[in-house]
């Protein structure tokens, strides 16, 4: 078995440490307000005025987002230089821009929670510069501002790196993702009166993130993943990287017109986004087959297998997510009656998760114990609770995502599909759904105790004799 | 993948791939933005229509609702709210949206409860207009019916 070969490499990788940290951290916020909504769809004054149903909607999703983010720029800073074959620019600089994100992300966190929204958008000036108050780019002004600053600094940190090092297509591709990233969500800042300009330049962010730029990210943390955990070819490896991103543009860009066929764009968006976004699982289903192939061929078995799980997990569950789900409700005359029904959040929940929760469990998982002096990965007890935990916070995510389609099903039968007069209202078509949600909930309780087992998991069997590395130092 | 297939030609196709689809992109939303002003009927755009949109993002309304289906699922969809409650009449229209706004919440147990906005008739009578010319855009006739 090949090891060794797989530790730190360069003393400046340790950055990723405390980003890796905190972004578990916020995980386990963003699962605890979920609940929370989970509970309120259900018995609707629950911890009402106390947090109303908005504001546990905008921690849960931005919470998601930042945790994401720190994960992203983790795993940047731990690959970064080992590809480049150089130690990181600045890890000073990286270091504290950890802590004004951090800082700043708790920040705005505490302002959504601890004042009504509209006083949060007073205190922060929002009437002078208005972004606020459209979905997922809740952030006060000047929270945005700071997150455009600290992108700024990381790009420059990781961009010399790469520009000073061995320029490998995993380094290329991932800046690529990253620059185009911190570009799109300058859109964030353009909020016009016109609402059908606002929504068009708002999917720039939203659907350019996760059907463009995000994909350039997921698709080299995973080859890198890849690499090292089967030591399969750099050509080989590379190769596939360049067909997934390209698919990835070549659908998602015009795909973006699935957003654009009820807000009134015109009306040729309509065949544009139904066409080009049918295509838009082939990149996901490309990540899937690589992912199965590398392993096949893999020329080592990296004793790290809970890594590998989560590789080849997130390449089927994204697929499940954005690929399945996605294209089930893509087609414009489908669109049509579940546009903005619990279909779309079915979706929404699976492609997250699958795509880019995954990705960063994945890196996670194969570089923290790297990090901590484990190249070779956690002890074997440890890698099985990891794993068990992989497949309990998937199944149930499946099954968060199975009630919820079936309560759009239910939505759209009883609520959009009749004639007016005879369709239900929707708080009427609320209440025949109570079943549903509460499976939802349970479901996202198991969610939970799964987040719980894989945090947990990385404090087994530290001070048990039989960890790998004591194994493998036996049998060598 | 066969081996005649290189690293190559799969960059190349990424390349010229992409920037043929975003020039293509920039184009068609060129198109889109010319198209807009008679879409949406901007002349009726008007200084209170463009206050109304302020005050429903300052209260962070699109947390419950959807607006031409984007938002969240949890309370009515509001972009033809109009029709819904007010048949299509302005002023009936208004006078039910101050209603509804200032009795908030309904404090009904167990029902979904929407919060005390505080907002001023100034305010309402904004919001009320800028929800009336939203269900006015051209949207290829979307929602399928009245409930949204
Ligand atoms: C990992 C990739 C993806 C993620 C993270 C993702 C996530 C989401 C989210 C969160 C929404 C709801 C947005 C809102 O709040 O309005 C959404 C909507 C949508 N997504 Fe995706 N998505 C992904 C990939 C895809 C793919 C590949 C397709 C098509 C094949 C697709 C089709 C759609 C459609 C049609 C909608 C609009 C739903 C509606 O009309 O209400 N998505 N997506
Ligand atoms: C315990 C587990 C969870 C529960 C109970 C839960 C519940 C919810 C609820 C009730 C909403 C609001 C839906 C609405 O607007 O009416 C929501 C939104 C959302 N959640 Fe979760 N959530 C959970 C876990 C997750 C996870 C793990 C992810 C991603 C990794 C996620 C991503 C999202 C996204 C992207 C949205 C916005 C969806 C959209 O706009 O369509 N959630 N969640
Ligand atoms: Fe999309």
């Amino acid at each position: 078995m090949n090891q060794g070969d797989t530790s730190m490499k360069y003393q400046s990788q340790s950055v990723a440490m405390p980003y890796f940290v905190f972004a578990i951290v916020l995980f386990f916020g963003q699962i605890a307000f979920g609940l929370i909504m989970g509970l309120q769809y259900i018995i609707g004054d629950f911890l009402f005025p106390l947090i109303p149903f908005n504001v546990a909607r905008m921690v849960h999703t931005n919470l998601l987002i930042v945790w994401l983010l720190f994960g992203f720029m983790g795993a940047t800073y731990y690959l970064v230089p080992e590809e480049a074959q150089r130690e990181l620019q600045s890890p000073w600089l990286a270091r504290v821009l950890f802590w004004v994100f951090a800082i700043a992300g708790t920040l705005t966190i505490i302002g959504y929670l601890a004042v009504p929204y509209a006083r949060l958008a007073e205190l922060t000036g929002n009437e002078y510069f208005p972004t606020m108050g459209r979905e997922f780019l809740e952030q006060p002004t000047i929270t945005k501002a700071g997150i455009v600053l600290v992108a700024l600094g990381f790009l420059y940190n990781v961009g010399m790196t790469v520009l000073r090092g061995r320029k490998t297509v995993i380094n290329m591709v991932l800046m690529t993702g990253l620059v185009g990233l911190a570009v799109m969500f300058l859109f964030a800042f353009y909020n016009p009166s016109s609402l059908t300009m606002d929504k068009y330049f708002w999917w720039w962010v939203v659907h350019l993130w996760v059907e463009g730029v995000w994909e350039l990210i997921m698709g080299s943390i995973l080859a890198f993943v890849l690499i090292k955990t089967t030591g399969v070819d750099r050509e080989v490896i590379e190769k596939w990287l360049y067909v997934i991103i390209a698919m990835a543009l070549i659908t998602g860009i015009l795909g973006t017109g699935h957003h654009y066929f009820f807000i009134g764009a015109p009306s040729y968006w309509l065949w544009i986004g139904s066409v080009f976004s049918a295509f838009e699982p082939l990149p996901f289903f490309m990540m899937l087959l690589f992912a199965f192939s590398m392993v096949r061929r893999r020329r080592r078995n990296h004793t790290n297998r809970a890594a590998t799980t989560w590789a080849l997990g997130t390449s089927v569950v994204a697929f499940l997510g954005a690929g399945v789900w996605g294209f089930l409700h893509t087609l414009a005359p489908v669109n049509y009656y579940t546009h903005g029904s619990q279909l779309t959040a079915a979706h929404g929940h699976l492609a997250f998760f699958g795509a880019y929760a995954m990705i960063n469990l994945a890196i996670i998982s194969y570089a923290v114990p790297a990090l901590r002096g484990r190249p070779e990965g956690n002890s074997a007890r440890a890698q099985s609770l990891e794993i068990a935990s992989c497949w309990l916070m998937s199944l149930s995510m499946l099954a968060i995502t199975v009630f919820l389609t079936a309560a759009g099903a239910m939505q759209i039968w009883l609520q959009r599909w009749p004639e007016s007069g005879q369709a239900l209202s929707f708080m009427a078509t609320q209440e025949k759904l109570e079943l549903f949600y509460w499976l939802r909930f349970g479901a996202g309780v198991l969610f939970a105790v799964g987040l719980v087992l894989y945090a947990a998991s990385f404090f087994v069997g530290e001070r048990a004799g039989d960890t790998a590395h004591d194994a493998a130092a036996a049998t060598t | 993948m066969s081996e005649r297939f290189t690293k190559g030609m799969a960059r190349n196709i990424y390349y010229g791939g992409s920037l043929f689809f975003i020039l293509l992109f920039l184009g068609l939303t060129f198109d889109t933005v010319t198209a807009l002003p008679d879409r949406e009927n901007r002349a009726g755009l008007t200084d209170t229509v463009a206050e109304g949109k302020e005050v429903w993002e300052q209260n962070d309304c699109i947390g419950c609702h959807t607006l031409l289906g984007e938002g969240a699922y949890f309370a009515p969809e509001l972009g033809n709210v109009f029709e819904r409650r007010g048949n299509g009449n302005e002023a009936a229209f208004k006078a039910y949206l101050n209603a509804w706004i200032n009795a908030q919440p309904t404090q009904a147990p167990g029902r979904r409860q929407m919060p005390q906005f505080n907002l001023s008739d100034h305010e309402i009578n904004a919001l009320a207009e800028f929800l009336i010319w939203t269900s006015r855009i051209r949207n290829n006739d979307w929602p399928p019916n009245v409930e949204g």
